[in-house]
């Protein structure tokens, strides 16, 4: 009993310090200066962290579901919290008054989302996926009806709608069309890598090189080649093919895209026994139907699983790209960080980070349901 | 064939030092070659910061994050595996696995405004990112460790100290190398863009490069942080392969 309690007792402690000794809230006089800690609830909510440390450690009837249940009102509540907090600070403050959650609401947020995810564990999948999903609405139900209007994270976005949709959908372009190059060119590379059995070989080892060099590095040093190439071709130039900007971009993130996409080709070309292989040759199938009828679909949940760390890793590259002009979400870190508009640097980070997250999910449900299906 | 295979080794760790050591020497005195190159240039080689001091405070920045690093991760993978913490082992995983889908940039971004410019931030996130790897593979290690070989070391005795140091450790140190070397090559990236924060690295030629406009001082700085990328690459991974042959 005690060993199974552990993880609550250690996410709690964790949440009961943060309540207590760390900022819930920041107020700043205006989007640009620092501001002051203020932690207007520490006490209730460390008494309310200390209340979750004594059920689990007393015995109680359906003390599980009863600490599953306030993780699960904390990560909904938190930011209603902070948001009401807010709006009661700006009431009586100038116009220009920033109010931002501080270290100690998201580390009590990740507290409560970890032990959301601890109280869940063993409990079917529907249940753990409608608890995630109804969380994510009633925060966005929340925000629709305005309790987060207070805070500074949702004033940068209504000031910046437009140029951060923008950003949204470039970031996306970016990531999308390096996901489809990458695919294009690496499956039939990993195929051939496959067939050779050169899974040391050149070309893996090119690529393994490439992906040790730091991204900022390859990224500047392609400004150089696809300026002279815009100059050289004209004709590219209006494609987009300055020394700066998408093109150089996606190049350098199809460059980091290439080795997983053909180590997991190869691997799911691999997890075709060869004795199968062998039958299926032996029925009459040509290499083309065993490569389309029985290797494609046996071994497309492996090639799925690399295009999901592909995914994520290029939005997360993706934002590097804007410090040679690509644009994406990256921009709004980095020009945030130039101005020292902490608020402009979180919405550029959170979208960045709930984008990761997001594709990483989709990908994960479309493998679960291939998984079922096969 | 061992000896013709020792010298390959050799060549592999060699070749990337020996161009980063040749890049300090010449990058310094290569002023006219730029000037050449790019004549439209005022200030064709960077100078606010020798080559050498770059390199050395990049190298630095990346040896004490992945210390701690290696510290924080062996420790929570070493705790989370046994049995009185084994509890912990499903949301430490979850840790490691979700953390790895925030950007290294994002992890950047959020330790600016607790910690402020400079290399502070920059520290803190290398730390934090650095953790992960550090902690699947001494967790994915010391699972793969055979049950039989754990009864054989019970059986003869062997404390549960001694069997981790003994036994457990050794038996995974392979694996646990691999997740500091990929540690520190991630650590010599994120160190690069955290020159954006006002951390001195070499990633300052490239960024001062990019928003002045001068291509010079940009592929200075990255001709270097490639290198240096690969040497510490080459050089963990020749400790690597040296423990996995044990």
């Amino acid at each position: 009993m005690m060993s199974r309690a552990l993880p609550v007792f250690v996410l709690s402690a964790m949440a009961l310090v943060a309540a207590a000794c760390l900022p819930f809230l920041h107020v700043a006089p205006n989007r640009l200066l620092s501001g002051h800690a203020v932690s207007p609830l520490a006490w209730p909510l460390a008494a309310a962290w200390l209340a979750v440390i004594a059920v689990t450690a007393v015995r109680i009837p359906m003390q599980r579901v009863v600490v599953t249940a306030t993780a699960w009102f904390g990560i909904a509540g938190l930011p209603w919290l902070a948001g009401a907090e807010a709006q009661r600070i700006l009431s009586d403050a100038s116009a220009t008054t920033r109010v931002q959650p501080g270290a100690g609401f998201w580390l009590m947020w990740l507290a409560a989302a970890l032990l959301l995810l601890d109280g869940l564990r063993g409990r079917r999948p529907a249940v753990q996926v409608a608890a995630w999903i109804v969380a994510g609405f009633t925060i966005v139900v929340l925000a629709a009806a305005g309790a987060f209007d207070g805070l500074s994270l949702v004033r940068e976005w209504r000031a910046q709608r437009a140029p951060f949709a923008a950003a949204v959908a470039e970031h996306l372009r970016l990531a999308g069309t390096t996901l489809v190059l990458a695919l294009l060119t690496g499956a039939p590379l990993g195929w051939w890598v496959w067939r050779r059995r050169r899974a040391d070989g050149v070309v893996v080892g090119i690529l393994a090189f490439l992906q040790t060099v730091p991204s900022l590095a390859l990224f500047a040093l392609l400004i150089g080649p696809f300026a002279w190439l815009a100059r050289a071709w004209p004709a590219l130039g209006t494609l987009g093919f300055g020394g700066t900007g998408a093109a150089p971009a996606v190049f350098a993130l199809w460059l980091y895209a290439l080795l997983p996409v053909v180590r997991y080709t190869a691997a799911g070309l691999d997890a075709v026994p060869a004795d199968t292989r062998d039958a299926a040759r032996g029925l009459g199938m040509s290499r083309t139907q065993l490569l389309m009828r029985v290797q494609l679909p046996l071994g497309w949940p492996v090639l799925l699983a690399g295009l999901r760390i592909v995914a994520v890793q290029t939005i997360g590259l993706a934002a590097v790209a804007a410090l040679i002009g690509a644009g994406g979400l990256g921009r709004f870190v980095f020009l945030g960080i130039g101005q020292g508009a902490t608020d402009m640097v979180l919405l550029g980070t959170l979208a960045i980070i709930v984008l990761a997250l997001l594709v990483d999910f989709v990908f994960q449900a479309v493998l679960a349901w291939t998984e079922r299906r096969a | 064939m061992t000896k013709a295979r020792h010298t390959h080794g050799v060549i592999r760790v060699a070749a990337p030092l020996a161009v980063l050591a040749s890049l300090l020497f010449v990058l310094p005195r290569s002023g006219p070659w730029f000037h050449a190159w790019l004549p439209e240039l005022s200030h064709p080689l960077y100078t606010r910061t020798s080559f050498g001091a770059l390199t050395l405070a990049h190298l630095a920045l990346v040896t004490i994050a992945t210390l701690f690093a290696v510290a924080i991760g062996l420790g929570l993978g070493i705790l989370a595996t046994r049995p009185s913490g084994r509890s912990l082992l499903p949301t430490v995983r979850a840790v490691a696995v979700i953390g790895q889908t925030f950007p290294p940039v994002a992890v950047l971004a959020i330790a600016v405004p607790l910690l402020g410019f400079g290399a502070a931030p920059t520290l803190l996130a290398l730390v934090l990112y650095g953790v992960l790897p550090v902690l699947g593979q001494t967790i994915a290690g010391l699972e793969h460790v055979p049950a039989a070989t754990l009864h054989a070391a019970d059986g003869m005795g062997y404390g549960r100290w001694r069997r981790l140091r003994e036994v457990e450790l050794p038996l995974a140190a392979g694996p646990i190398m691999a997740g500091v070397r990929l540690s520190a090559i991630v650590s010599v990236g994120t160190a690069t863009i955290g020159s954006a924060v006002g951390a001195t690295t070499l990633g300052s030629p490239i960024v001062e490069g990019l928003v002045g406009n001068n291509t010079a001082y940009v592929v200075q700085g990255a001709l270097l942080v490639g290198a240096l990328a690969l040497s510490v690459d080459a050089v963990l991974g020749a400790i690597e392969r040296r423990i996995r042959r044990g």
